[in-house]
């Protein structure tokens, strides 16, 4: 059945995401399966083969081949879609590159899992921050209706003419790509309503007007695409934003803002955490809230481009900050701790950010690290310089 | 915004500056030999070839990358390669 008026269902972050896949009438949708994606594309499959949704299956043998058909497809004009994770996502790596210096506007689902060897299927943000330098847009959802609603605007902010950058929506493996919730989905015509006209997408490959992509230009030409990307990044946070407030005003759920905040005004301290632990610091800051702690949180919703203005204006006056990423750039440190300090040091706010690493490889992470972490810092434990490893309740 | 810069261009003789500077033999096409089929033509990977007037193909040495295809396609041997001095 399409939907036809809103409606509220109890979906997993994966069939949510099908879901708005489907409503935004993909045309092609190269997939290979991995754990946790698979359930997304194969209900996907399910919609086509019931009519539901008009669009072509290309079955690849790998994801680098999927990701190859997507270029293809996109470069065609086609509205694109794929998903992957974790292993997947890092032998699909070369063409993910190529998507977005070719400027295609793919929408891909990255479903967040650790990378082995050991073999593991759990969630950590390593395998979607192997992105961050790509071109990609990338999103982090922190529960299946920010999945389903982030994936509606994927394709709105993917297709402007002036951004053309493939975007990537990542949400947290099992806890979110497994787990149920009430999921409120639009009425179809809605959707279509939002979404730009898929005629509007600009071919690439037109057999009118035949183009080489990707040819062997000048090496000046390939500086230029790539500080013509930094530009589109730079600037597409203002339609980010615009697309997320126009969302609002349909839905009533907030997506003007790229950070998302929680009880940050009056706070001394900071965390800053993304995707599904993000759920779980907020529940530590309720709790030390109540026993008077001048807590918040800040969940990065946009991770690239960096929603470096509203970082800044959510940490207002804070005096500290502390950052649990769920990845670690090996010899560095916390990736979202890394990402932040340049923005404290570029402009010279006066806070001590702290650095602590947990729930790698899908250990659990749970309001009670939040709050030890956050009673050790209080009492001085920590060096500011070091990166702090939390597993399990217990520092390793 | 600025306009988004795409990395393709138009296909065409020399796009790239000349295709020749790293030539390390030449296909020197034997004439009497020759049926005029044009596969060389068909196969060179570069704008390397030409069909003259009375229908042979020439080489033009200023694309031509000395790959050697045009020496392996051609069903009668009539191309060699020859050794750049
Ligand atoms: S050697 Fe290669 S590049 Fe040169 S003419 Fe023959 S096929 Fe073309
Ligand atoms: S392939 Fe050989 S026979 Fe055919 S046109 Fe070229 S040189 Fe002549």
């Amino acid at each position: 059945m399409s939907i036809t008026s809103r409606v509220k269902k109890v979906l997993t972050g994966n069939h949510a995401t099908a879901y708005a896949v489907m409503q935004a009438r993909v045309d092609v949708i190269p997939a290979y399966p991995i754990t946790p994606q698979t359930t997304i594309v194969e209900k996907l499959d399910e919609f086509i083969e019931n009519g539901l949704l008009d669009a072509s299956m290309i079955r690849v043998e790998s994801e680098h081949s999927a990701m190859a058909a997507a270029i293809g497809a996109s470069a065609a004009g086609a509205r694109t879609y794929t998903a992957t994770s974790s292993h997947g996502l890092l032998y699909m790596y070369e063409n993910l590159w190529w998507a977005a210096n070719a400027r295609l506007p793919i929408v891909a689902t990255f479903v967040t899992r650790a990378i082995g060897p050991p073999w593991n299927i759990w969630s950590d943000h390593q395998d979607i921050f192997t992105l961050r330098d790509s071109g990609w847009i990338l999103f982090m959802a922190k529960n299946a209706q920010e999945a389903y609603d982030l994936t509606l605007q994927a394709f709105k902010i993917a297709e402007n003419p002036n951004i053309r950058l493939p975007v990537g929506i990542g949400y947290d493996g099992f806890y979110i790509s497994h787990t149920s919730e009430p999921v409120e989905m639009l009425a179809q015509d809605e959707v279509d309503a939002f979404l730009p006209d898929k005629r509007s997408i600009k071919p690439l490959l037109d057999p009118s007007n035949p183009y080489t992509i990707g040819n062997l230009p000048e090496a000046s030409f390939n500086f230029l695409i790539r500080k013509n990307m930094w530009g589109s990044m730079e600037s597409s946070i203002d339609y980010i934003k615009k697309v997320g407030y126009e969302y609002y005003l349909l839905t009533g759920r907030n997506y003007g803002d790229l950070v998302d905040k929680y009880r940050c005004e009056d706070a001394d301290t900071i965390f800053v955490s993304i995707g599904a632990m993000a759920n779980e610091g907020m529940v530590a800051v309720d709790r030390l809230r109540s026993k008077g702690h001048k807590v918040g949180h800040m969940a990065l919703r946009l991770l690239r481009p960096y929603p470096e203005d509203e970082v800044i204006d959510s940490i207002g006056n804070a005096e500290r900050i502390i950052v649990m990423s769920r990845a670690v750039s090996m010899g560095k440190g916390g990736i979202l701790f890394t990402d932040l300090i340049d923005v404290v040091y570029r402009n010279r706010l006066n806070v001590d950010v702290y650095d602590i690493v947990v729930g790698l490889a899908g250990v659990e992470v749970v309001d009670n690290d939040f709050i030890k972490v956050y009673n050790d810092v209080l009492d001085g434990i920590f060096d500011k310089r070091e990166t702090i490893f939390l597993m399990g309740g217990k520092y390793v | 915004m600025s306009k988004v810069l795409y990395p393709v261009s138009k296909p065409g003789a020399g796009a790239v500056g000349k295709t020749s500077t790293w030539r390390w033999q030449r296909p020197v096409i034997n004439l009497d030999k020759c049926t005029k089929c044009g596969l060389c033509w068909l196969y060179c990977p570069e704008p390397a070839f030409e069909i003259n007037e009375e229908g042979y193909p020439v080489v033009k040495y200023d694309w031509c990358k000395g790959c050697g295809i045009c020496y392996n396609e051609c069903p009668v041997n009539a191309i060699e390669m020859v050794n750049e001095e």
